[in-house]
């Protein structure tokens, strides 16, 4: 009997039992699809995060106070260890002292509330110096950013983001007035829209120059203490270069030494490893889930398989009778069960699909599927199917003829 | 499209020392059933020529199934031969078993044994389909094998459409439809009306009048009657009750 005819007898017998056969498919189905989803959701939040992380520069060293945070490229302001100051900045913006570095952002900032006229919105009022902009890899819409000048003078100048100046009901915010705790500041530039990212939204902050944040709205009792570093590397060759040198100079600087560093340095790629491993774990957590539930599938194949067989007694001894072999039973019994397998697999990555695209707009969240999961999705249901249709294929096959004509 | 050898030409009528188509020669069963030995046939002597009609009857618990079941291959004797068209089938394998079954051997059953989700033709087609025939043959064949017993406008049905004369008329066809050596009809008429068994009755007499050689197993009188010659098997022995041309009578039979 040849392969084709196998196929069509299993077919013709798993179409006898639609019901059935329909139910038993679902069961790998759902495991297929949940599996499939699972995966593609973990694949899709990690390459998002990865991808807005490096959209903020791949160069970039993060310099914190303390040594508890290592995750999140921004810090929370207020309250926290103010061990970093402009003096730190200053020196790791000198050549001599740290060559492979090419700019160096010191960044303060406080969430407070902006007023423009009678609207007000509480926004992230971030105080750093020119550099910012290259260094955090931002662009101006319109107007500009403020200059070296403005900084010296403690000028009352603002840069704001696209959300904000929405919030704040202002249209064309260049040349309007804004009033950050009571101080009156002129908006000077537009910041070009940057997304959301794992530090929150990008374009809500107003960004003034640091030596204005400092007198004026700063609530930390040194006015040079800045909440973060931003270190702008070469390139991405003189990463480590560069990380050695900040810490030497820092370390050199507050005369402590690496076990009592008040100062931790973080490259982006350590954060963005930091969050994909983070977020493979937890696919690989919720896939074992899925995982389950497909395994539950192939023992309700196995299961539906054993109801067959023994069911079916009398149609295996009529076939024996007819000439069919042990072989041609084991056969026949083997590829229903990978029907049934495969049928599952291909319905639970069309489900997958169909998830794929519309999960993403329920969720907002991105699903990545591979056509390399597909086919290892197809590839276990087909393995799924064999491994549950071998013991009762065998009990087929096994048995005699006239026992199975005589049972009633 | 294959031509198909017919059966209803050129076939003669039986020759009594035509070569034997199957010889049992000291045959006996033994079943082991928990502590107890069961002897279910005990050394059974047994030879059917070509084209033959042959009876065996005998009540049940005789060993007459037991019987049924090695001539048809479906089971192996403990001790004694059996050749079946030249063949020593008595030590082969399930596997070989298998492939002589397809070959040689015709079933018809009492109980039919159609598959249900099948239409007629398809369930005549099945022996041809482990025989290795292709698709178009196996039709061609099934067609002509129904049409032989009558039943050329009942292809396309289920068995459930069709009244058990019917289904038992399928069975014949499927028994026909490898053109096997051997017709083994096991109580062919045991769940059928008396209309459907005189026209079950009536095809097996014309199989054998177009020379195929049939062995009949049944307990009814009127069945055995039909055939050339009468065997009957009794506490797992067989006994001779009409010799081959004479007439039959029913209380030889059972006697």
């Amino acid at each position: 009997m040849s392969w084709l005819e196998t196929f069509r007898t299993a077919g013709d017998a798993l179409r006898t039992r639609r019901l059935r056969s329909a139910l038993t498919v679902l069961g790998i189905l759902i495991g297929i699809a949940a599996v499939m989803l699972t995966v593609g959701l973990g694949q899709g939040a990690s390459q998002r995060i990865t991808d807005q992380i490096n959209k903020l520069g791949s160069n970039l060293l993060i310099v914190t106070p303390g040594s508890t945070t290592t995750v999140g490229g921004v810090r929370g302001g207020r309250g926290t260890a103010t061990t970093l100051s402009m003096d730190d900045a200053q020196l790791l913006a000198d050549r001599s002292v740290a060559p492979d570095i090419a700019r160096v952002a010191p960044v303060s900032q406080s969430s407070l509330t902006v007023l423009a006229g009678a609207t007000n919105w509480t926004s992230t009022v971030v105080g750093t110096t020119p550099d910012w902009l290259e260094v955090r890899a931002r662009a101006i819409a319109s107007g500009r950013f403020f200059t070296s000048a403005e900084v010296a003078s403690e000028s009352s100048v603002a840069i704001i983001g696209s959300t904000t100046a929405t919030q704040l009901g202002l249209d064309s915010p260049v040349g309007q007035m804004i009033t950050v705790g009571g101080q009156t500041l002129t908006v000077v530039g537009l910041l070009e829209t940057a997304g959301s990212t794992t530090g929150g939204d990008q374009d809500d902050l107003v960004v003034i120059p640091q030596s204005t944040f400092a007198a004026r709205l700063s609530t930390s009792a040194n006015p040079r203490a800045v909440s973060t570093i931003y270190v702008e590397v070469r390139d991405q060759a003189s990463l480590s270069a560069a990380y050695q040198e900040v810490s030497t100079a820092l370390l050199t600087a507050h005369g402590v030494t690496t076990t009592t560093a008040d100062f931790t340095v973080s490259s982006q790629q350590a954060i963005v490893d930091t969050v994909t491993t983070t977020a493979r774990i937890l696919t690989v957590l919720l896939a074992s889930i899925a995982g389950i539930s497909l395994l539950v599938g192939g023992i309700g194949v196995m299961n539906i398989m054993l109801v067959s067989v023994a069911e079916r007694v009398r149609e295996i001894g009529l076939r024996k009778a007819l000439g069919a072999t042990p072989g041609v039973i084991l056969r026949q019994f083997l590829v229903e069960a990978s029907l049934l397998g495969i049928i599952g697999g291909l319905a639970g990555i069309g489900l997958g699909l169909l998830g794929a695209s519309v999960l993403p707009g329920l969720l907002g969240q991105p699903v990545t599927i591979s056509p390399l999961s597909a086919a290892v999705a197809l590839a276990v249901s087909l393995a799924i199917g064999i491994g549950a249709g071998v013991y009762p294929a065998s009990r087929a096959a096994r048995l005699a003829p006239i026992d199975a004509l005589r049972s009633e | 499209m294959t031509v198909v050898a017919d059966p209803f030409v050129g076939v003669a009528a039986p020759d009594p020392d035509a070569r034997p188509l199957l010889a049992l020669h000291g045959v006996t069963k033994t079943y082991r059933s928990g502590q107890l030995q069961v002897n279910a046939v005990r050394g059974v002597d047994l030879t059917v020529r070509a084209g033959e009609y042959v009876a065996v009857m005998g009540p049940s618990g005789s060993g007459k199934s037991t019987l049924m079941h090695i001539l048809g291959c479906l089971d192996v004797p403990s001790s004694g031969s059996y050749e079946l068209a030249g063949e020593d089938v008595s030590q082969m394998g399930e596997h070989e078993l298998a492939h002589v079954r397809n070959a040689r051997i015709g079933f018809v059953f009492q109980q039919f044994n159609l598959l249900p989700s099948l239409s007629a033709w398809r369930n005549v087609e099945l022996p041809l389909l482990y025989a290795g025939v292709s698709r178009r043959e196996r039709k061609a064949r099934a067609l002509e094998a129904l049409a032989r017993v009558g039943l050329a406008d009942r292809v396309d049905h289920r068995p459930t459409e069709l009244s058990g004369g019917q289904q038992q008329r399928v069975s014949v066809a499927r028994a026909l439809v490898t053109e096997p050596a051997l017709i083994l009809a096991d109580e062919p008429t045991g769940n059928l009306d008396s209309a459907s068994t005189l026209e079950i009755l009536g095809l097996l007499d014309k199989l054998h009048a177009q020379g195929r050689t049939i062995v009949v197993i049944t307990h009814e009188h009127d069945v055995a009657e039909r055939a050339q010659r009468m065997v009957v098997m009794r506490d797992g022995r067989l006994t001779e009750a009409a010799r081959p041309g004479e007439p039959t009578r029913h209380s030889e039979g059972l006697a």
